[in-house]
């Protein structure tokens, strides 16, 4: 999967949770935070969703990691194609 | 302030046949129920009466995702009732207004969804969602409508089984006596067709309707009831101190005349009809009225084999003779029954009659059970009637609790 890949499925998943912003403008360097209506139960979800869709575990203390879509693209990516080779 | 006259400056309502009180009003007078087959996890096929009422038009996608159907129903309600009053969520004294919302149960919904969705999962609880406190704990429909409003008065609810619609007319009037408050937004809500346990409890009771033809389920009185169709629904009012709805001009529907609340202390489930009564007799003593004064009674009864009977015998002690201008209807038989929204409803669906003196029926009686026989049954076709004073609306509950309302054509 490349981190492209990544973010996309990072964004579907917002648009599930988040089904009244427009995402078509999401710029992935900025804090998802600092231009979506987002809040910490949003990210709870996104969390949520991830172990539920992908079977991906994100420890608390990586949250951080989450913050934008390049980050996400950056910590998600090697974990899915982590868990891609185990299968 | 403790005698404060209290009256109804406005109305917000979804029923299975109507989402305005004219639309339901009108199907009550037209012999329109709303009844349907749905599927309930676990049971298949069931009837119940399902609320078609667009949650977008006062909330937003997300809000309707992560809350609850009870509170979709209560913001869908409260917001109907604030615009029926003339009032505005700008207008609205957001620290004085007290949200009372009367509940059958609350949270069942929400745990079998969850229990569900983790049964996927092995019923690995690491999958529960982080959503389930909010949306379970016992104030959830009327917090995310205080949510909606801005409203930070007291914004709570009420349980009170199947008696609890009435119950938060009765509470509001109290906290606005009371001055706690100045503006109430009360009524009572149910989700619980989105939960296979009512579904379930009923029918190994014995209780749960049975029909070839969905609409006719629901029969209250008649010989071949077989029991209780289940409903959601939602019906909110606006109440204030008379002087305060008349300095802003307000519409008035109706002035709060009486109520009394008991409990039957008796059984879990099986009515009490003694207790019923003196429910009864100490509304219409509190209103200053005699059972004669009284021209609608809105009957609780649910078409239980044994409900009807044990509540047309109170009811029977009450108005049995001498009662000639006492018309007797019941809600129930169009709509099923809406648990914790029952009693709001079903006022609703009579407050009307002040204006077109028409009495709307119980409907699906073919044949009249005898020990249901009351004087002054209205079957199957409205009745027009030469006057409506007083509406009496009685809700009762598991566990015994009893509750009854009266409210009065508002004269100046």
């Amino acid at each position: 999967m490349t981190k492209e890949e990544c973010k996309k499925l990072v964004l579907d998943i917002i648009a599930d949770i988040a089904p009244d912003e427009d995402l078509s403008n999401v710029k992935p360097d900025v804090r998802l935070r600092d231009q979506l209506q987002l809040d910490s139960m949003d990210f709870l979800d996104i969390v949520m969703e991830l172990r539920k869709r992908h079977g991906i575990e994100v420890p608390e203390a990586d949250y951080t990691q989450l913050a934008s879509l390049d980050s996400c693209g950056e910590y998600l990516t090697p974990k899915f194609n982590a868990l891609a080779e185990k299968r | 302030m403790k005698d404060s006259r209290i009256v109804i400056t406005g109305v917000g309502l979804t029923a299975p046949n109507g989402n305005t009180l004219a639309e339901f009003r009108g199907n009550l007078l037209a012999g329109v129920g709303g009844i349907e087959q749905i599927e309930v996890r676990y049971m298949g096929p069931q009837l119940a009466g399902v609320c078609h009422f667009d949650p977008l038009k006062y909330q937003k996608k997300k809000e309707v995702r992560v809350g609850t159907r009870s509170g979709s129903i209560s913001i869908y309600c409260a917001r109907e009732a604030l615009a029926d009053s003339g009032m505005t969520v700008e207008s609205l004294p957001k620290d004085r207004t007290g949200i009372y919302i009367g509940l059958t149960e609350h949270g069942n919904v929400e745990t079998e969804n969850e229990i569900y969705a983790i049964s996927k999962f092995g019923y690995d609880t690491k999958y529960w969602s982080h959503y389930h406190n909010p949306r379970t704990v016992a104030n959830n429909p009327a917090g995310e409508a205080s949510l909606n409003l801005g409203v930070t008065g007291p914004a709570y609810t009420i349980g009170a089984a199947c008696a609890a619609g009435n119950m938060g007319l009765i509470h509001a009037t109290q906290m606005l006596r009371l001055g706690e408050v100045d503006f109430a937004i009360c009524g009572g809500v149910s989700e619980s067709i989105h939960t296979f346990g009512i579904f379930a409890g009923f029918k190994s009771q014995n209780a749960l309707a049975t029909h070839a033809v969905p609409h006719e389920a629901s029969r209250p009185f008649d010989l071949a009831r077989n029991g209780i169709v289940i409903s959601e629904g939602g019906c909110l009012y606006t109440l204030e101190r008379l002087e305060d709805a008349q300095a802003r001009g307000a519409k008035i529907y109706a002035e709060i005349a009486g109520y009394h609340v008991n409990s039957d202390a008796s059984d879990y489930v099986l009515p009490n009809p003694v207790r019923q009564t003196e429910c009864i007799r100490a509304a219409i003593r509190r209103a200053g009225l005699t059972p004669a004064d009284i021209h609608i009674v809105n009957t609780h009864a649910t078409a239980t084999p044994l409900g009807d009977v044990q509540e047309c015998e109170g009811i029977r002690a009450v108005f049995g003779e001498g009662c000639p201008d006492t018309h007797i209807n019941n809600t129930k038989s169009f709509i099923g029954h809406a648990m914790g929204a029952a009693g709001a409803l079903e006022l609703a669906g009579n407050l009307p009659s002040f204006d077109d003196l028409t009495v709307h029926p119980t409907i699906n009686v073919v044949n009249l059970d005898p020990l249901c026989a009351l004087p002054g049954l209205v079957l199957n076709h409205p009745r027009k009637v030469a006057k409506v004073d007083t509406i009496l609306n009685n809700s009762f509950g598991m566990l015994g609790i009893n509750s009854t309302l009266i409210v009065r054509r508002f004269v100046r």
